[in-house]
């Protein structure tokens, strides 16, 4: 569990983040909901160490993180693994070469054929069991995704933190990533965190969902509980997404059957 | 100008005061060391020579008092090569190729969130990234500028002979003529520290690139033309200190 309180951080007098507070639960999948510019990843980037928050303190199973020695923090990241937006591979080394990576230079004990076996079995859980000979110039933008879930599950990660997984795929590719990630998170019990703005993923995987506005947290709950918030702000978000324009337009469209029909096809029919 | 200088102490400080393991240190010192080194031995080579050779037919274009012998020729051109052309020209050549090459390649790695990637993991990225290069680029630069003596002479001795401006007994009595061994240190000392701040200003440009594609270009350039005025500046003050 990771435990956010009064998280500050401003940029040339800008405050990004405003007194957030908040939980990222243990395995779940905790979305960062929220617009362009709420301070998502500016948060994102102070919990994994990448930026020092003005004020506040983050905690990791009790460990606090924030202003600790380096060890400490240095034992904390070594426990994280991260998703960038851009998948952030090593141009340089192959898909196999890059979930071993973090093998080599995190675990040293490490023979090269249990590193080898790890590498196999990551390659394998995420479905590319033979692209792992591959530059990350060859695959595509969503197996890009997959491999970078696969370096970050490499070191048996505690904690992993997703920045926009479905960035730039096509609407399957992200429900299969966004799949993938859920599934890891409840099979080892990690905690996840994932900055989102789309509610395909909240409807999706939203365990726990943590709505930032202005830099404020204004509501956190559950995917259930989302439609049912009383606030003002995060219905507006909600109602403006085009998947609820697209449900809205079958619903004018067809009516109230149009809807019941349409959330109850298969989705390869559609 | 101060607060650069002391971010520039800051990120070397940063890159010796958290080392990655030895061994994974060794293997990079060895990939960069050819980045750097044996891929620069083609253009320090063709540069050197043709240098070598332009420089003798010169002087000898000039020497035309019957009084001065046909050895000064060979002698000036050694002086020459070893005392400036040979460390200077090559750094200044290297900091166009491996600055260039360093700078885009750390500023691409930054904007791709690659950097982000590797400090995540708790990996200390300037001793991943830069200290390799630089220790690399401090070995290979003094090896690349004894390579550059010997071809710049060479070339000297080619176009001297060659082109019938001189014979060859008279080119080698005078690169032979008032050897001084410590000109020689001299030359390796320079290279050594242009070495160091090529490389480390290249890194530094690169490593603190913000932006994209553009920047990472900007980036290149100033690596390029801050090493350059590096190198100018460094030459006078070794050249005033140590001669």
């Amino acid at each position: 569990m990771i435990e956010i309180s009064n998280l500050e951080k401003s940029f040339n007098g800008n405050q990004v983040l405003k007194g957030i507070s908040c939980t990222l639960e243990t395995g779940k999948c905790n979305l960062l909901l929220g617009g362009s510019g709420t301070g998502k990843s500016v948060l994102l980037s102070c919990i994994v160490g990448l930026m020092k928050p003005d004020m506040g303190s983050i905690t990791f199973d009790g460990t606090v993180y924030t202003n600790s020695k380096v060890e400490i923090r240095q034992e904390i990241r070594r426990k994280i693994g991260m998703l960038f937006q851009g998948s952030a591979l090593f141009d340089s080394m192959t898909v196999a070469k890059n979930v071993e990576f973090p093998l080599q230079m995190l675990t040293p004990d490490m023979s090269p054929e249990e590193r080898r076996d790890r590498v196999e079995f990551c390659l394998k859980r995420v479905g590319l069991e033979n692209a792992g000979n591959k530059m990350p110039s060859e695959i595509s933008g969503g197996m890009k995704k997959r491999v970078g879930i696969a370096r970050a599950i490499a070191p048996n990660c505690t904690y992993l933190f997703c920045d926009e997984p479905n960035s730039g795929l096509d609407p399957a590719t992200s429900i299969k990533i966004d799949e993938l990630i859920y599934e890891i998170t409840h099979e080892y019990n990690i905690t996840t965190a994932i900055i989102t703005h789309d509610m395909n993923s909240v409807v999706g995987i939203g365990d726990h969902i943590i709505f930032l506005h202005q830099g404020k947290k204004l509501w956190d709950g559950d995917k259930e509980h989302i439609l049912n918030a009383d606030v003002p702000e995060l219905r507006e978000f909600i109602f403006s997404s085009s998947l609820v324009r697209a449900a809205k337009r079958v619903e004018e469209e067809d009516g109230p059957q149009g809807l019941e029909h349409l959330a109850h096809e298969p989705l390869s029919e559609l | 100008m101060f607060k650069v200088f002391g971010s520039f102490v800051l990120f070397l400080y940063n890159m010796v005061s958290r080392t990655e393991r030895l061994k994974v240190l060794w293997n990079r010192f060895f990939e960069e060391a050819i980045l750097i080194g044996v891929n620069s031995i083609f253009i320090v080579g063709i540069v050197s020579a043709f240098i070598g050779a332009v420089t003798c037919i010169q002087i000898a274009y000039n020497l035309t008092n019957p009084l001065i012998p046909k050895s000064t020729i060979g002698y000036m051109v050694r002086e020459m090569t070893i005392l400036e052309l040979a460390p200077t020209i090559t750094s200044i050549v290297l900091a166009g190729k491996v600055g260039s090459a360093i700078a885009g390649g750390l500023g691409t790695m930054r904007i791709t969130e690659q950097i982000s990637a590797l400090e995540v993991m708790g990996i200390n990225s300037t001793s991943y990234l830069v200290l390799p290069r630089i220790l690399a680029a401090m070995l290979m630069f003094p090896l690349l500028v004894i390579l550059s003596m010997a071809l710049s002479i060479l070339g000297g001795y080619l176009a001297g002979t060659l082109s019938g401006v001189m014979a060859p007994q008279d080119y080698i009595e005078g690169i032979r003529t008032d050897f001084i061994p410590y000109n020689i240190l001299f030359a390796l000392i320079k290279a050594v520290v242009f070495a160091f701040l090529v490389s480390g200003i290249s890194a530094y440009k690169g490593f603190y690139t913000e932006g994209g594609a553009l920047e990472v270009g900007a980036a290149s350039t100033s690596a390029v033309t801050n090493s350059i005025i590096a190198i100018l500046l460094a030459d006078y003050v070794l050249a005033a200190v140590l001669l």
